[in-house]
């Protein structure tokens, strides 16, 4: 399959008080077209930064994102970020949220299409409902819908579930699968949970502590629907756990 | 019910207020001061020969023509202010500087330039309530959250687009609380306005009762006729903040 994202080098720095503070360092990434690659890493090693670099929100201090082969441009429709606290627009209801995104299109299409991705995502009687008057599921159920609107090629995804409750997180993730067996996506999913990387991803990329670097790669070749009580599955999860520094004996199984 | 049991304590701080006034006039004999019931006929003397009503529409006037243009310079230059951040480093350092000269101190120049008129009140009540305006519209596009900006800019939206649909929301909260707050200021500077040189108004009623015959009662009417327009106002302006377009920002 054709290359999507190259990543070459990347490396990025903070300024701190005691001088430059390394955040990412020599991170070099392939994703294939379609491809769906978790990222997890201890807390605070450079993850958001790494994802933000690729997206193009950050500007790396050296190395370069290349998207199907051209240079990223500044970041645009073709790849939208969905982020852990969100950006649904409160003061919009949830069909004018959807149809923000799709403003090249006439009106009345781009409210047909919006309600076409209400309706995906289970909103359907929520379109003209306000953000607040909505839980969080439903919250991140409109910002999914809102970015699979526009047909993105790429999704990178910040923790997306990370702050919903470990049901409504799971039935996401299973609605999140759903949808790309349909639209067929290449996502990059930034987590710190191993059992949400096995469920979802094609490929997990370990990362170090900061300053982030690639410390390990693994293949996840279990066909969908995935059983994460499966023993090759556990087997993986230990496996990512010990490279996150988790020892075998710690997990208590 | 509940609304009448919570309002309770209120009212009876104000009643027994009214009741130690009226007490401690009759008990000291003032031939000046008046009882509360001095004040309740000289306020319905006046309502009646339409004197009341003419002084409070010159009020509202001045402060409606004077809180409406500082509102159409305030919006806009707060919006760009808050959004050009090169405006902002040249102009907030005086607008941070005018902000605390009290409105009284511009009286002589605002009579100097504009005369004895109506416009020299309605400078001043722009004047007034035009700062606080533009500081809170700056500060709503200053807190605008990053994470929708980068949304919108994600989207790739129009600067049209991301003005409408995006900064302008985002801010009108903070524009309905800096209107508040100018409206409050213009209310308490047209009185002040109006004691000096002028022909009608509130302001002026309170220093001609006092001047043609140290008619108190008229005094106190005016004052608690000022408040009570005062809070009405404020009122009017709460109603905007039940609005759609800014009840997000309240909503949980």
């Amino acid at each position: 399959m054709r290359t999507k994202i190259e990543v070459r080098d990347l490396k990025k720095s903070f300024a701190s008080d005691k001088g430059p503070l390394p955040v990412v360092e020599n991170v070099s990434l392939t994703v294939r077209d379609g491809e769906f690659v978790a990222i997890v890493g201890p807390s605070g090693c450079g993850k958001t930064t790494l994802l933000n670099m690729i997206a193009g929100f950050i500007a790396p201090d050296s190395g370069s994102v290349m998207i199907d082969g051209a240079p990223r441009a500044r970041p645009n429709s073709r790849g939208i970020l969905i982020s852990q606290q969100g950006s649904v627009f409160p003061w919009l209801t949830v069909r004018e949220n959807l149809t923000f995104g799709l403003n090249g299109h006439a009106p009345g299409d781009s409210i047909e299409i919006a309600d076409r991705y209400v309706d995906i995502v289970g909103l359907r009687g929520f379109e003209n409902s306000y953000p607040h008057e909505l839980s969080g599921g439903m919250l991140k159920r409109t910002e999914l819908a809102r970015a699979l609107a526009v047909k993105p090629e790429i999704l990178y995804m910040d923790e997306p579930f990370s702050a919903l409750d470990a049901l409504m997180s799971l039935r996401m993730r299973n609605e999140l699968l759903r949808i790309l067996v349909r639209e067929r996506h290449t996502v990059m999913l930034i987590t710190h949970d191993v059992e949400e990387a096995i469920h979802l991803a094609d490929r997990i990329v370990v990362l170090s502590s900061r300053p982030a670097r690639i410390q390990a790669t693994f293949e996840v070749p279990f066909p969908h629907p995935r059983r994460l009580s499966n023993s090759d599955a556990q087997e993986l999860r230990v496996a990512i756990l010990e490279e996150l520094g988790i020892a075998r004996d710690e997990l208590g199984s | 019910m509940r609304r009448i049991k919570e309002a309770l304590p209120s009212v009876a701080v104000i009643a027994a207020l009214i009741a130690l006034w009226w007490a401690t006039v009759l008990g000291t004999h003032s031939v000046i001061f008046p009882t509360p019931w001095a004040v309740v006929t000289g306020a319905w003397e006046l309502l009646k020969d339409g004197t009341l009503a003419r002084h409070i529409g010159a009020s509202l006037m001045r402060v409606g023509i004077g809180f409406g243009l500082a509102v159409c310079v305030a919006v806009p230059l707060g919006l760009w202010m808050g959004w050009v951040s090169a405006a902002y480093r040249t102009l907030n350092p005086l607008f941070q500087m005018l902000r605390p000269i009290s409105p009284i101190a511009w009286i002589p120049i605002a009579i100097l330039w504009f005369g004895v008129g109506d416009a020299s009140p309605i400078y001043l009540i722009f004047i007034s309530s035009v700062f606080p305006m533009v500081v809170q519209t700056t500060v709503g596009v200053h807190t605008i959250e990053k994470r929708y900006l980068r949304a919108a800019e994600n989207f790739g939206v129009s600067r049209h687009t991301l003005f409408k649909r995006v900064v302008i929301p985002a801010v009108l909260p903070q524009i309905v609380v800096g209107m508040r707050i100018g409206l409050g200021v213009a209310w308490l500077v047209v009185v002040a306005a109006e004691m000096i040189a002028l022909r009608s108004g509130l302001g002026y009623m309170i220093m001609d009762s006092r001047n043609a015959g140290n008619r108190y009662d008229l005094v106190v009417a005016g004052m608690i006729i000022i408040g009570v327009i005062g809070l009405s106002l404020d009122g009017f302006m709460r109603l905007l903040e039940g609005f759609k377009w800014v009840r997000w920002r309240y909503a949980h």
